[in-house]
């Protein structure tokens, strides 16, 4: 640590080296650590009046988190989170696995110049714009219905809104490009030449994906997969315009949790469970597609 | 036609369609800002208006939540963009586990989601009796946007050419005076997409937002509430004007990303930048 600081010093100057340290300690502690150990602080402590905090009934405590093993109603909406954000992260990467391949490896020039803009752009606009867009269509007198309607489809208007499935429409919609360009990235690298190879060797199409183009792309994969589910699981914008009281979100019951039941550590503790979840699908997509941290961030 | 070349064609189609998922919602919610009509719809078309441009410039409230975005935004680069580069330079230098555990704990809240930093940003306040409002929103805002600050100062450092700034100290130059005359004007390029990239996801920031706002409204909030109780075409009018900012801001930024690539040519294979994490919005967009 020692020789650390040292050839830090030497590299910057007494003055810029206790600038560095003091403003990545603030950073870590006052801005990461700190604040996370008190949410889980939180989440172990009954919800007390003021008065009392401190007191002797200010013990820790796993109540908060039994608060949510024995509410069927909020543990199904937890179950339906997890498993809706599978789907829609599984959905994405099928969607998007062939546009990457295309951008990588079949556009050329321009095209590839154009397409990559084309890309950029809806992937730079506000989440809430996106979801907002499908409100629109999806609505009872919104595009679907109307055509729906003319075509002699359907008599009545279909309700979409307000049900799990407009969510997990809107989510895969804003959260497709995060898999596009991390998927890109990886396949950007792969040399052009082992596909040839394979070719000249006669294998078919899907076998030059199944072993060479997807192989490669595993840790692009992995960096989409964590992203969209985290996205998926953590968003409150888009179950909020897109869904109703019958297709909540866990981020929505954690919301009401601090501002309207004003239980700030049963939301704390519910907060930190819908942590663990999104870590534990880090964990689990960088041990199946072995990839590291500093390949995930990179 | 070879197989090779159905297969090209099949994958050209289906990047179109791609293409037009992508943009056919974006078209009907401009194409509504513009129907004469009570509800945001494209379809009846009532007839060409402007009159939901006009009344959007005359909600006051609008105004107001711009202005604490544009505020918020300027707080988030003056923390975020130091950050970034103090924790840069500081991981560059360590070795080892130290460098492990750091790394580890400064890119975390990237692989948050938004809404717990919010929450442990308001937890963790309350204790010292400061609420929800502009100043958390910049501290819960910078805590990820310093991740992505720093990840592009590695990566330009990565290439850094370490000879020219010992030569200069063995020369004699004063630390002030390498960092003025050689890290600085190197780090120059990456700053600038620093404090762009800082500025986009702190306005379009939304799910960490709202749990530390307070009273103080950002434009990603008025606009969430807009979309969900006020529905008229004047959120589609807002909605285009934003998209209008954001594909010129997407263009400028590719136009300068490719720039530097030309500059040096042949040498492909070193991205000026990591896209994964430049390109990002809002990781929690919005």
């Amino acid at each position: 640590m020692k020789g650390v600081l040292s050839s830090v010093r030497r590299r910057y100057g007494g003055v810029a080296t206790s600038l560095i340290l003091v403003s990545c300690g603030l950073w870590a502690l006052g801005l990461v650590v700190l604040p996370q150990l008190m949410m889980i602080d939180y989440s172990f402590r009954p919800s007390l009046p003021p008065a009392k905090q401190g007191g002797p009934e200010d013990i820790y405590t796993l109540a908060n988190y039994a608060a949510l093993y024995g509410n069927p109603l909020n543990l199904a909406i937890f179950l339906k989170t997890i498993w809706s954000s599978a789907l829609v992260t599984a959905t994405a990467l099928v969607v998007c696995y062939p546009v990457a391949f295309f951008l990588a490896r079949m556009a050329v020039g321009r095209t590839a110049g154009l397409l990559f803009i084309a890309l950029v752009i809806p992937y730079w606009i506000n989440e809430i714009l996106r979801t907002f867009s499908w409100l629109l269509i999806l609505a009872r007198n919104g595009f679907v219905n109307t055509v729906l309607l003319d075509l002699g489809l359907t008599q009545e208007p279909i309700i979409f809104l307000g049900t799990t499935p407009a969510i997990l429409v809107g989510m895969v919609y804003a959260y497709v490009l995060f898999m596009v360009f991390p998927i890109y990235n990886s396949l950007e690298s792969l040399d052009p030449h082992q596909i040839e190879a394979a070719r000249d060797l006669g294998a078919p199409w899907w076998r030059i994906h199944w072993r060479i183009a997807i192989p490669h792309a595993k840790p692009g994969i992995a960096v989409g997969c964590i992203m969209t589910f985290m996205l998926a699981a953590g968003t409150y914008a888009i179950p909020a315009i897109l869904g109703g009281p019958k297709s909540r979100w866990f981020t929505e019951v954690i919301y009401s949790q601090f501002f309207e039941a004003l239980n700030w550590n049963r939301g704390a503790a519910y907060a930190f469970i819908l942590l663990i979840m999104c870590l534990g699908f880090i964990a689990l997509m960088m041990r199946l597609f072995r990839v590291n941290l500093a390949e995930v961030t990179r | 036609m070879s197989a090779d070349r159905v297969f090209r064609l099949f994958m050209g189609a289906y990047v179109v369609m791609f293409l037009v998922y992508l943009f056919l919602p974006l078209l009907f919610m401009a194409g509504a800002s513009v129907n004469d009509s009570r509800f945001p719809t494209l379809l009846p078309w009532n007839g060409f208006t402007l009159k939901w441009f006009g009344d959007l410039f005359n909600d006051p409230m609008l105004w107001q939540g711009l202005g604490k975005s544009l505020s918020v935004g300027a707080g988030v680069i003056a923390l975020s963009v130091p950050l970034g580069l103090a924790a840069a330079l500081l991981l560059t230098e360590l070795r080892g586990k130290a460098r492990g555990l750091l790394y580890g704990v400064l890119v975390s809240p990237i692989l948050t989601p938004g809404v717990i930093i919010g929450i442990s940003t308001l937890v963790f306040w309350r204790q010292m009796s400061v609420s929800g409002g502009m100043f958390l929103t910049v501290l819960a805002q910078s805590s990820f946007i310093a991740s992505y600050c720093m990840l592009m100062f590695m990566a330009r450092l990565q290439r850094f050419d370490r000879t020219l700034e010992e030569a200069a100290l063995d020369l004699g130059a004063s630390h002030l005076h390498v960092v003025r005359r050689i890290m600085l004007p190197y780090l120059m390029p990456t700053i600038l997409s620093a404090v762009l990239i800082a500025f986009l996801q702190s306005f379009e920031n939304y799910n960490t937002t709202l749990f530390v706002y307070g009273t103080d409204r950002t434009l990603p909030i008025y606009l969430a509430s807009k979309v969900r109780i006020g529905l008229t075409p004047a959120v589609n009018a807002l909605g285009v004007i934003f998209i209008a900012l954001t594909i010129v801001a997407a263009v400028v930024y590719e136009w300068r990303r490719r720039a530097a690539l030309a500059v040096k040519p042949g040498k492909r294979a070193e991205r000026p930048e990591p896209r994964t994490a430049d390109l990002r919005p809002a990781a929690e967009p919005a």
